[in-house]
């Protein structure tokens, strides 16, 4: 999947530290496929034990919407699960904004074609007050100018992306093309090794 | 090397891994060993199929049938058809491409953590990658080792490469002697109460200093394994004559002369005197006790005989959900909390040095009659060498239920569920909400403490029995 510019509302999920084992609990990762995940993004957030909505939790609220998810520190923390990943992208996100990302997730999230962006704890901290006073506040984020801004608003932001993994989201490309490659490196790699093992 | 910069361990490991490294692209690493199992591989196989190609290097992928498997009569079918069909589509998965598979039954199957080190697969030196987090436990024989995702699992397996960065290098000190029923899970848990649950993100961490020189090496394994739980991408202690006694004469490693020509290689990996990490952090050993956590992440631990803290400004908002989900208050006191459940397993504590220590503990003790008591070993060998040594029959009299091996309880995706409210001190690593079956409410401890806590029925202080 290709990403260029998108603009959209936002979900606000002003909690740090959530962690992989929230974004899909462990016994919804039996599926042997990527999609359908979805479904059961925030599961126990979401739904109670008889399966009910949680009105509280904020993918139940109707006022919220988009596919730019903004969240608290340390998003993502914990499993290596890229089930996490995908249930966001088949729940319909695109874009996820934080102050701090878990390493493991935001290579996972690269790896859809999600964009993991990370901003300023005080820019987070107003664009979550900006949502909160308006949840039909629109974002627009610029890939090729790195750059979030809210529309109407004197709010902006650069922000960074690795060159690499830029140009893998602008052109849809993804490792494996890449590394594919790289057979002849690796052979001669292989054959030059410092170690016997 | 005179002249050389003095370089670090993860460094010169990392260097001589690297396969091509351009500017503004991340390193081409090379990866030695790959493991893999049902839960993270199946979609990284579909993958390959879909671009039409094979494994490049099926030698050096090994799969094991660990996180979903049940702990109870695994000679049967398993009965969970979601699971089953999950584990059937290893064995077919590995079979097709050909790879090495220690399915269920098999005499080498196991936590995947567990049996790397166990069989001598994971070595020194090595890069060495898992579709799971824990795989930082590897890095306490000396290896660069850490969990990657699916699609990454399918860039090993398709190229036994990994695009990835190099990070940033943190250094943690431990010095002087542990303190008495202090194990080295308490030292973990300590220094993740420090350092917080994100503080080392972006880092890989190499623990040194004279308290790990002394630390066995499963008990160094549970130091490593925990590093993810402070946010990093893994954590390596140096090798040495403890690593090398480990290993030598397991099953996988090289022998002969191939094996002096390693063991001089791996003396040389030490970080050199000199060399500069982005962070560093020191701490003093004699400051540690036994530690257990009141909340729904690692980083939140204290010593046994504390109160659960009272914090500071925006993290308040975080402890009042932690405590609301775990049914505690802030300042109440941790010792005393009635429990319900013990696990003593993971590949944080389910080797055989942990299954002796509860074993040495119990013995001529009971469990408190309203709690489970669940150990559950990390591997068939384990559980075959503890049977050997008669602590099946030492946990039977006490009360405990001895399994047969798996990941358990530690994630409940298999039956072993802690039931919503029940309070369980656990040996394994993470007290996120539902972690351990939804509604569970985890304690995170060392098996001494589990121990201890199975005994009284209630959270108590080790130290008090020894
Ligand atoms: S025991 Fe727990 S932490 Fe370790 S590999 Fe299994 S699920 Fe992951």
């Amino acid at each position: 999947m290709k990403f260029n510019r998108l603009e959209s509302t936002c979900i606000p999920l002003p909690m740090e530290n959530v962690d992989t084992d929230q974004i899909i609990p462990a016994r919804f990762l039996k599926a042997t496929t990527r999609e359908g995940f979805g479904e059961n993004l925030f599961r126990d957030w979401r739904f109670d034990n008889a399966d009910q909505a949680i009105p509280d939790f904020i993918l139940n609220n109707p006022q919220y919407g988009g596919q730019v998810l903004v969240a608290g520190k340390n998003f993502g923390c914990g499993s290596s699960r890229e089930h996490a990943a995908w249930a966001l992208v088949d729940y319909g996100f695109r874009v996820i904004i934080s102050s701090f990302f878990a390493d493991i997730f935001r290579h996972n999230a690269l790896n859809n074609s999600l964009l993991p962006i990370q901003v300023e704890a005080d820019f987070l901290d107003t664009l979550f007050q900006v949502i909160e006073r308006d949840a039909r506040s629109v974002v627009e984020i610029d890939l090729p100018a790195q750059t979030l801004s809210v529309i109407g608003q004197d709010l902006r932001t650069d922000f960074e992306i690795d060159g690499y993994k830029k140009e893998c989201l602008l052109n849809g490309y993804d490792d494996i093309d890449y590394l594919l490659q790289r057979g002849e490196a690796v052979r001669h790699f292989e054959q030059h090794k410092a170690y016997v093992f | 090397m005179q002249g050389a910069a003095p370089k670090t361990l993860f460094d010169k490991v990392w260097d001589h891994h690297i396969v091509q490294a351009r500017a503004g692209y991340p390193d081409v690493l090379y990866i030695d060993r790959h493991f893999i199992h049902e839960v993270t591989s199946p979609q990284a196989f579909d993958g390959l199929r879909r671009r039409g190609i094979g494994v490049a290097r099926p030698q050096q992928t090994i799969a094991t049938a660990d996180h979903n498997v049940p702990t109870q009569n695994q000679h049967l079918p398993i009965a969970e058809p979601l699971s089953r069909f999950q584990v059937d589509t290893l064995q077919k998965n590995c079979r097709e491409f050909g790879v090495e598979l220690f399915g269920l039954g098999h005499e080498k199957q196991g936590i995947v953590h567990v049996i790397g080190p166990e069989l001598g697969i994971s070595l020194p030196g090595m890069t060495i990658v898992c579709g799971d987090s824990h795989t930082s436990t590897h890095g306490a024989l000396g290896a660069i080792a850490f969990g990657i995702g699916t699609s990454q699992v399918e860039q090993v397996l398709a190229t036994q490469t990994l695009l990835a960065a190099r990070p940033k290098t943190m250094k943690i000190e431990i010095n002087g002697p542990l303190g008495k029923g202090v194990l080295s899970k308490d030292l973990i848990l300590f220094i993740i109460s420090q350092i917080t649950t994100s503080g080392a993100t972006g880092h890989f961490v190499e623990y040194c200093g004279s308290t790990i020189r002394q630390l066995s090496m499963e008990a160094r394994m549970t130091i490593c394994n925990m590093s993810i739980e402070m946010g990093a991408r893994g954590g390596l202690i140096a090798p040495d004559d403890i690593t090398f006694e480990y290993l030598r004469g397991k099953a996988y490693v090289p022998q002969g002369a191939d094996w002096e020509a390693s063991v001089r290689w791996w003396k040389g990996l030490a970080s050199d005197p000199g060399a500069t990490f982005d962070t560093e952090y020191r701490f003093d050993a004699a400051d540690i006790e036994p530690m257990i956590t009141y909340g729904t992440n690692p980083g939140m631990g204290v010593g046994v005989r504390q109160h659960i803290p009272r914090p500071s400004g925006s993290h308040h908002a975080e402890l009042d959900k932690a405590l609301h989900y775990m049914g505690l208050q802030e300042r109440e006191a941790l010792l005393g909390q009635k429990i319900d459940y013990v696990f003593i397993g993971s590949c944080t504590n389910s080797r055989i040095e942990d299954l002796r220590l509860v074993a040495n503990f119990v013995k001529n003790k009971h469990k408190a009659p309203h709690v489970n008591a669940w150990i559950v070993p990390g591997s068939q060998a384990v559980e075959q060498q503890a049977r050997a040594e008669g602590l099946d029959r030492i946990f039977a009299e006490a009360g405990f239920d001895l399994r047969q091996p798996g990941c358990s309880a530690c994630l409940a995706m298999n039956e072993d569920k802690v039931p919503a409210g029940k309070y369980c001190v656990s040996t394994s690593n993470r007290n996120f909400e539902g972690r351990q079956g939804p509604g569970a409410r985890t304690f995170l401890a060392s098996p001494l403490t589990a121990a201890a806590a199975a005994v009284t029925g209630s959270i108590s202080d080790v130290r008090d029995f020894l």
